[in-house]
């Protein structure tokens, strides 16, 4: 395959990969710690991963095999324009097979199946400041995290289990990174959280907006914030998959007919895909 | 007697041309309640920032003595160490309460903020405490999840004396911590202070223009004009026996109120 000849390989010039290269380095150094960048106008309106977009296009080679998803799923319109997109401007091989891939760009879910050494996992980042919601200025976030002072964090899940009886943080659930690092995990269910410790795959994240760029290297750890008499619970709906039966999967609920029904099905659409396929 | 816990020597800081701190000089020790009194704009408060370290002076030097005795230059000791001394060994109780409150969360956690912040990781043992400081400062336990702003400004000065004591400070600083309340409401105010103070053994270095708050409070007393110190001793003996004009006059006009 080859790619569009009115772009540079991948859309960004070489000097800005470069950049980028030099800035992932630094997170890869800092597990966990967030990096400023020269963030690139892209051809795609903010909120469509366009940090995501430019971490990918630093990364990719020409043997890379390039799987997007947007919640799990490969054929939304998020993820299928990001994936022609990368197949016309950089001529790389795209897949929705989580094992095939060796750079999986997502939006809101890590995949079911375990991912191994060697692939990469490119995140894409609205907010990057876990934070934010809790204190407004920048500048003293910076000195927080510089600070490793996160008592303010605890503060928040503290109110979360007095007012609910349980942290009720379902997506974005703050994580400890290499034990020092106070780190977003981009909007995944709390559910996928478990994922990220001691993964074998290499995790970078790329807010685009906020113009900064973190990463977790493989087989580091990663710990959702909890208190010793409420441990972190990765909650998942409690049913099982209408197509493939996986007890086992995040699930989404989808209303089936006009009359309201609900069923549940896997938001890991390759995944479900593999269980049901060999029984054909 | 023991090592004072906090000592200064010949603190100056200018603003512009205003001498805010010319040459002072000051030593809290264990235990100790010192009350600064003096006009409005006498550099008390920022006498208060110099000392615990908000505040960089021009000259002069601040050494604090931690509990193991040993002791700390605090402009060279660095943010860090200094921010960590905040919220272990020192507290500040400020007197506007949205300075030293989070009006967004509730009493419960505000008082719990600290113990999370020195890594109390148990919510049962937090709330536990939180509970028993709201009791010890009079405050209905009933109302642990309220935030704060729902609270009256007596109590919302007595949950950020909670929220100060909680983590056993040796030494807090308190920048009129009964400023803008009623006359009844400070009494009861002064008393809870009082009493927790010498319960806990913890000093206090305590900012006010009351002298009757310091006469009920404190052990010595300081009185400050343009940026000096111009009488300081045992607090009666100040306030009965007054030697600078300037405190003959603040203590006169008080009798005369
Ligand atoms: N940030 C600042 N910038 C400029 N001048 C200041 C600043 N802070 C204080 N000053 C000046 O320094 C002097 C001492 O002020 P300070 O606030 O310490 O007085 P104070 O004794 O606490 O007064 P008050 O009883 O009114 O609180 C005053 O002349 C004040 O105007
Ligand atoms: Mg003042
Ligand atoms: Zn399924």
């Amino acid at each position: 395959m080859s790619h569009d000849p009115g772009y540079n390989f991948a859309y960004l010039d070489e000097g800005t990969k470069r950049m980028i290269r030099r800035t992932l380095l630094k997170a890869v150094a800092i597990p966990g710690h967030q990096v400023p960048f020269g963030a690139r106008e892209m051809p795609l309106p903010y909120g469509w991963g366009t940090g995501g977009i430019q971490v990918t296009a630093s990364i990719l080679g020409r043997d890379d095999t390039l799987k997007v998803i947007d919640q799990g799923a490969d054929d939304t319109t998020n993820a299928v324009s990001i994936r022609r997109f990368f197949a016309r401007v950089a001529g790389v091989r795209t897949t929705t097979r989580t094992a095939e891939a060796t750079v999986i760009q997502t939006r809101h879910r890590i995949p079911e199946a375990p991912l191994r050494e060697g692939q990469v996992i490119v995140y894409q980042v609205p907010m990057p400041e876990p934070l934010f919601r809790l204190e407004p200025r920048l500048a003293e976030t910076r000195r927080m995290h510089a600070l490793a002072d996160y008592g303010l964090m605890h503060v928040k899940l503290y109110e979360d289990i007095a007012r609910h009886g349980h942290v009720s943080t379902a997506y974005n659930y703050p994580v400890m990174v290499g034990g020092r690092y106070l780190m977003s995990p981009s909007p995944i269910p709390a559910f996928d959280n478990p994922k990220m410790d001691h993964m074998p795959a290499l995790q970078l994240f790329g807010a685009g907006r906020e113009k900064k760029i973190y990463a977790v290297p493989p087989y580091t750890s990663v710990r959702s914030l909890d208190f010793e008499d409420h441990p972190f619970r990765p909650h998942r709906a409690d049913g099982t998959c209408a197509f493939c039966g996986a007890r086992d999967s995040y699930l989404d609920e989808v209303v089936c007919d006009d009359q309201g029904s609900r069923m549940f099905i896997c938001s890991d659409t390759d995944y479900c895909e593999s269980r049901w396929e060999p029984e054909q | 007697m023991s090592f004072p816990l906090l000592e200064a020597q010949g603190l100056i800081l200018r603003f512009g041309t205003t001498t805010a701190l010319d040459d002072v000089g000051i030593a809290v020790h264990p235990g100790e309640v010192v009350a600064i009194v003096g006009e409005s704009g006498s550099g008390k408060s920022t006498l208060l920032r110099v000392l615990s370290g908000q505040l960089v002076p021009a000259a002069g030097q601040v050494t604090y003595r931690d509990a193991q005795g040993q002791p700390h230059l605090l402009h060279e000791m660095g943010e860090a160490a200094l921010r960590r001394l905040m919220r272990t060994d020192w507290g500040f109780v400020h007197q506007n309460a949205r300075d030293g409150l989070r009006m967004g969360v509730s009493a419960g956690g505000n008082v719990g903020e600290r113990l999370m912040a020195i890594g109390a990781r148990h919510y049962g043992d937090i709330r536990a405490q939180a509970t028993e400081w709201l009791r010890r400062v009079e405050i209905d336990e009933a109302r642990i999840d309220h935030l704060p702003r729902t609270f009256s400004g007596g109590m919302q000065q007595r949950l950020q004396i909670a929220r100060t004591l909680v983590s056993r400070p040796r030494l807090v600083f308190m920048d009129e911590p009964t400023g803008g309340l009623d006359v009844s409401v400070q009494a009861r105010l002064l008393d809870l202070i009082r009493g927790l103070a010498s319960e806990l053994n913890i000093a206090v270095l305590l900012v006010t223009h009351d002298i009757a708050a310091a006469r009920l409070l404190a052990h010595r007393l300081m009185v400050m004009r343009h940026g000096r110190v111009v009488e300081q001793g045992l607090t009666d003996r100040v306030l009965d026996d007054p030697q600078h004009p300037y405190t003959q006059l603040l203590v006169s006009s008080v009798l005369a109120a």
